[in-house]
């Protein structure tokens, strides 16, 4: 079986199983014979019907276009209903890997591309908690064409289980020396805060909550560490 | 150091070069002996960790027993414990390697050896934020012994290990990138068991206040395919700042250095509202500009779409954090003096003047005005905003 090779095989972890009925219509492969090379030999490979005879590189050439051609279809089932759910399966147990990030906790990531045009991007990983990108830890993932998943996929999958959108934190890393803040992180995280604020209130406008949770102030001080007074310090000139 | 070389040129394994290449504490400094041997570094030392003496007598390769035998000794070769381990010539050793001295019992031992990694991190602690240490820790970096930051817009900026407390015992190293002022948590579990005040909470700040100049974003990763893209390459204000550059290259197309698109044929252009204004400062509240958080600000933040829209903010799943990867385009936006106090209910009643996707193209100037009026009024409005909020201000 050419799907169940392909999702066991190390590396291709991020990927799920397509449905057999959904890589079978010939309706949701519209127009990717003009991206796949040997479309059709690709094609009887993937759906476990390739019955040709042929020498080894040629062979090699089929098994990448296999590739490319899954992968393409991927980005596609992926973001229906079948597909999303399992997405989401893979999601929940945290099959894409935790936010590196310190203040997002362990968040399950979900993986992204950055673009939609196949060999322009490799995949990311797309954090709900913080919504930034971060590059795969490991080599073999890093180096996944991101068309393979889309730049659609994370966001309808928050749309259809709007639920699922992790309490969003404004707790962060305030850069300091020797317990004091440093002047120029400060200035520019009270500009962001700012910014933060001004959101908030057009969200109000639009009758819709605070999506911080409430315990977590941004203008809280010194949660981290030192009990110092908050205080600014000046750059490197005053050191 | 080098005398101990010369005089046993065979055992030049010291306690402290063995620590340090353990797996897991690639990220150390080699303290030197000269640093640990000047008591004032360790002053206050002593109460926290158990056994004080025996564990820096262990860090320093100090011989507790001065007389110890030359062989190994009858009573110790009869010893009745099970797990002693042995040397080639006889002598007990512990779990590194080194010799028991004599008459120490292997418990004993273990809680000297753990007191000694205590102390020495605590030692390390004080070590990076001195100038030797310091000093060694900019080669690490240089050489990206501590690797490069994980998110996407940072293009693998180099990051320095960090500790969210100083006192042992609370949490892991973690990695502190410049490029987004953020923190991570190492990719490799090994360094799930290094304790974070071993690199305390200053020193990843002192070093980029010690060493201003150091380019923080790094040459295009050819891994990173976003780095082929101007804007996310190096600093994208160097071409617009420096107009010489670009007529140099160019000779014909000298007019256009006073237009703001850059005159690369073939790469997207930069928003006409995501260029800074000519005035910019080359220090920002003591920080070269360059430097300020280079990995943030407009372009740098992921956009979510769907199907090439962009998702609404006023969407139920909207985004929602764009404010912690903002950077304001023009800097000055950050300087405080003359701007103290709490200008927040300002920012609100005019949100036009300092949102950045104000308008397309002729809304530049006037976006300027209104925020030289927001800063003006701020002033007038110095003396209701006692700071009360807490953000303690410098007075200036
Ligand atoms: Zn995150
Ligand atoms: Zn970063």
């Amino acid at each position: 079986m050419y799907r169940s090779q392909f999702i066991s095989s190390r590396g291709n972890e991020y990927f799920c199983d397509i449905d057999e009925d959904y890589l079978t219509d010939r309706f949701n492969l519209t127009g990717l014979n003009a991206d796949v090379q040997y479309y059709q030999h690709a094609l009887d490979l993937v759906t476990d019907v390739f019955d040709v005879e042929c020498e080894d590189e040629m062979r090699d050439h089929i098994e990448k276009s296999a590739r490319h051609l899954y992968g393409l279809v991927h980005a596609r089932f992926i973001t229906t209903t079948r597909g999303l759910a399992k997405m989401l399966d893979k999601y929940k147990k945290g099959e894409f890997g935790k936010c590196p990030r310190v203040n997002c906790g362990t968040q399950h990531l979900l993986p992204t591309g950055m673009s939609d045009v196949p060999g322009t991007q490799f995949v990311k990983l797309f954090c709900p908690k913080c919504e930034d990108i971060y590059n795969p830890k490991s080599s073999r993932h890093a180096s996944i064409d991101g068309a393979y998943f889309g730049t659609s996929f994370a966001n309808i999958l928050f749309q259809v289980y709007p639920a699922l959108v992790p309490e969003k934190t404004t707790a962060r890393y305030e850069p300091k020396v020797f317990g004091f803040k440093m002047h120029a992180a400060a200035a520019l995280q009270r500009w962001q805060d700012n910014k933060r604020e001004e959101m908030i209130e057009r969200l109000k406008a639009q009758g819709i909550d605070n999506p911080f949770a409430m315990d977590d102030d941004g203008d809280d001080e010194g949660d981290l560490s030192s009990g110092h007074e908050p205080m600014d310090i000046a750059g490197a000139d005053d050191l | 150091m080098s005398s101990f070389t010369e005089s046993d040129p065979l055992d030049t394994v010291t306690w402290i070069n063995s620590f340090c290449s353990l797996l897991g504490h690639e990220y150390f400094a080699e303290v030197s002996e000269e640093f640990i041997e000047d008591d004032f570094n360790l002053t206050g030392l002593q109460s926290q960790v158990p056994m004080y003496k025996d564990a820096l007598e262990m860090i320093l390769d100090v011989e507790p027993d001065s007389d110890m035998d030359p062989e190994p000794d009858e009573e110790d070769m009869d010893d009745d414990e099970e797990d002693v381990m042995r040397d080639e010539e006889g002598y007990r050793i512990d779990a590194h390697g080194f010799r028991l001295p004599r008459g120490r019992s292997i418990s004993d031992q273990s809680i000297i050896e753990s007191s000694a990694e205590l102390l020495y991190g605590l030692i390390h602690q004080r070590f990076i934020t001195s100038r030797p240490g310091i000093q060694q820790m900019a080669e690490k970096y240089e050489a990206q012994h501590f690797g490069h930051c994980p998110r996407v817009f940072c293009n693998s900026t180099k990051v320095l290990p960090v500790g969210i407390y100083d006192t042992p015992g609370i949490d892991t190293v973690k990695l502190f990138c410049s490029s987004c002022m953020d923190v991570y948590t190492p990719p490799n579990s090994r360094f799930q068991s290094v304790d974070g005040a071993f690199f305390g909470t200053t020193f990843g700040c002192l070093f980029f206040m010690t060493f201003p100049d150091f380019q923080i974003t790094p040459q295009g990763d050819p891994l990173n395919l976003a780095s082929t893209h101007p804007i996310y390459s190096n600093t994208p204000y160097v071409v617009l700042r420096e107009p010489a550059t670009v007529t140099r290259r160019d000779s014909r197309s000298s007019s256009l250095t006073s237009a703001s698109a850059p005159t690369v044929p073939s790469v997207p252009q930069i928003p006409a509202e995501w260029i800074p204004p000519s005035n910019q400062p080359t220090t920002i509240n003591g920080t070269s500009t360059g430097n300020l958080a280079p990995g943030l600000g407009p372009g740098r933040i992921h956009e979510p779409k769907i199907y090439g829209f962009r998702v609404s903010e006023r969407a139920k799943t909207g985004p929602r954090m764009k404010w912690l990867r903002m950077r304001p385009v023009d800097i000055t936006e950050l300087d405080e003096v003359g701007r103290l106090g709490n200008d927040r209910d300002e920012d609100m009643g005019d949100q036009d003047a300092t949102t950045i996707k104000t308008g397309k193209n002729g809304t530049k100037t006037a976006t300027a005005g209104q925020r030289k009026k927001a800063a003006a009024k701020s002033r007038r409005n110095l003396p209701a905003a006692d700071g009360a909020n807490g953000t303690g201000q410098t007075a200036s």
